[in-house]
């Protein structure tokens, strides 16, 4: 049971990038990116490829710039082109689909195992001499301390705060001097680049990359973020992205207990997932719906 | 400083042209501010006050004419480069702030870097400096800078948009009835707030306002505007002599119709 909970907490991390990723978009842009479910798929292939070639720490940083052009093409599709943003996202996705087949030499799915390629982890398991578990768990809190604490000061300096304008107000930033074309590629490859980074280091995690692995991944990445709001609440970005990761590891551990005690077969987990999304995007409405209805209760009874 | 801050030399603009709907916004206006003019602007519903502002500022482009602010000619320039020179507030007090981060962040982002080169937006320096400005409004602002714009009042946003159009001492201020929209005392607060500003810094500023009592008494000079020009132009002795009864009577000389419209006529009858 804990070599469970050690691995939930390991893949829950990893995701938490992936998450943040989507929460630059989703939440900071206010724009929701299908990009996702391609950039992800697309930090795999370029992982498993130049890992088997026997880099993995290159792997890595060619997956982050990959991912951020993949952003930059469906922000680009968005504001110069003048597409509407979930079909940018679409056309973007459906097209990763080719490049990655195209990455893997026409192979759905590639692993790294029988290839004998070394991956961080494992180096990292041989520098440190700690357990296998344990040498993997510290790399990857490591790794995500890092790109979460660079996200959280990012968004604090100048550019950080007009791209965050742009999601709140984008007819004051368009009045303004900022360019919010500009801000949106941005953040749009800062977002990509997280989910694809998030994409090759469960690759080298998992020892394998798979063409179909990220179907779903956007609201496997919204629960995530809605969850972590549930803890923490909408607040600044700091304590957003701080959340984004307790969510996404939360959200791991409860799909994790659902399956241990069988409450319903794997296959199930992309219904439940999209259930959670509509539940919590619902709850404004579900809100304003419960407040009115116990006004009127409350009249009636005054009223009697 | 004698030169023309800003400069219009028979600016015109004709939406729909050729249309059913053809509509003469702007015909053949000039006008010329100088360092410390304050003007303020009167006219009935669409007679062209805002398309004005929205030629000043680059939302459209002119058909003829040309524009010139400090000197440079920025007819053909975008919206957003020009947007570095000038302020520009609107009667809405949701369109000048973001809602979701706080005062001084705001105050960050219509800043930019002129408190120097820092690596965060908000930092000890330019947070002093803000406090300082907040201070000066007498809203007690100066206590909540880290709390979210949105959760002010409507007055208090205004008030920040301002000083946000302000801190990056553009060459030009451009505010379109931004006290509309408040209450009562919180525009009359506002519009003490803009006096002291535009006095303090020199900007040259357009303001426009349906209150005419005001446009008389706030600022160094008053036109007023009907069917995309200018008809009347006063400062000085001429402005100080003039009553809200003979501007209402010049009015329909100029222009054979009657300047007030509903909300004018409610402004008056109140005071």
């Amino acid at each position: 049971m804990s070599l469970i909970i050690l691995g939930e907490l390991q893949t829950g991390m990893i995701y938490a990038l992936m998450a943040a990723g989507l929460y630059v978009t989703f939440r900071i842009l206010d724009i929701p990116d299908l990009t996702v479910e391609g950039s992800f798929t697309l930090g795999m292939t370029v992982t498993v490829m130049i890992t088997s070639a026997g880099y993995p720490e290159l792997a890595l940083l060619i997956a982050i710039a990959a991912g951020a052009c993949a952003g930059l093409v469906t922000a680009f599709l968005q504001t110069k082109v003048k597409i509407q943003p979930i079909l940018s996202g679409i056309i973007t996705m459906t097209a990763l689909y080719s490049v990655n087949m195209q990455i893997m030499g026409g192979k759905p799915n590639i692993s790294l195992y029988s290839a004998g390629a070394d991956t961080i982890f494992i180096k990292f398991e041989r520098l440190t001499g700690l357990s296998a578990n344990n040498s993997k768990l510290l790399l990857i809190s490591l790794i995500v301390a890092a790109v979460i604490a660079l996200l959280i000061l990012f968004f604090k300096t100048r550019v950080g705060l007009k791209i965050r304008a742009t999601g709140d107000n984008e007819e004051m930033v368009r009045s303004s001097s900022i360019n919010a074309d500009l801000t949106k590629c941005l953040g749009f490859a800062i977002g990509n680049a997280s989910v694809a980074l998030s994409g090759g280091l469960l690759c080298q995690y998992q020892q394998y990359a798979d063409i179909n692995y990220a179907v779903g991944m956007v609201v496997v990445g919204l629960a995530s973020i809605i969850i972590g709001e549930a803890f923490f609440g909408r607040r600044s970005v700091t304590i957003g992205f701080i959340s984004v990761v307790v969510g996404s590891t939360a959200y791991r551990f409860i799909i994790a207990l659902a399956l241990q005690v069988k409450l319903f077969d794997p296959y199930w987990l992309k219904f439940i997932s999209a259930v959670i999304v509509v539940i919590a995007l619902s709850l404004p409405v579900l809100k304003t719906y419960f407040q009115k209805l116990f006004a009127r209760l409350k009249n009636e009874r005054g009223n009697a | 400083m004698s030169a023309a801050m800003l400069e219009l030399i028979n600016v015109s603009k004709t939406f729909f042209p050729g249309t059913v709907n053809e509509r003469k916004a702007l015909r053949n206006v000039s006008l010329s501010l100088k360092s410390g003019d304050f003007v303020t602007v009167i006219g009935s519903n669409g007679a062209g006050k805002t398309s004005l502002f929205n030629a000043i500022c680059g939302t459209f482009f002119v058909d003829s004419g040309k524009i010139l602010l400090g000197g440079k000619d920025i007819t053909d320039m975008p919206d957003y480069k020009r947007a570095v020179s000038i302020g520009r507030l609107f009667q809405d007090p949701m369109k000048g702030t973001a809602p979701h981060l706080t005062i001084e962040e705001n105050l960050a982002l219509a800043y930019g870097n002129r408190g120097g080169r820092h690596f965060f937006a908000v930092n000890r320096k330019n947070r002093a400096k803000f406090k300082e400005m907040l201070a000066a409004l007498e809203l007690g602002l100066e206590n909540r800078m880290t709390t979210q714009i949105g959760l002010l009042s409507g007055g208090q946003r205004q008030a920040v948009a301002l000083l946000m159009a302000t801190i990056s001492e553009p060459k030009l201020l451009l505010l379109d009835e931004h006290t509309a929209a408040l209450d009562p005392a919180t525009a009359k607060k506002v519009l003490e707030i803009t006096v002291s500003i535009v006095e303090k810094t020199k900007t040259p500023t357009l303001m426009i306002t349906h209150d005419i009592r005001a446009a008389l008494e706030v600022g160094t000079r008053t036109i007023m505007m009907d069917e995309g020009r200018i008809i009347l132009d006063i400062e000085g002795e001429e402005r100080k002599n003039m009553t809200i009864e003979k501007l209402l009577q010049l009015y329909s000389k100029e222009s054979k119709k009657q300047l007030l419209n509903d909300r004018m006529l409610f402004e008056i009858e109140k005071q």
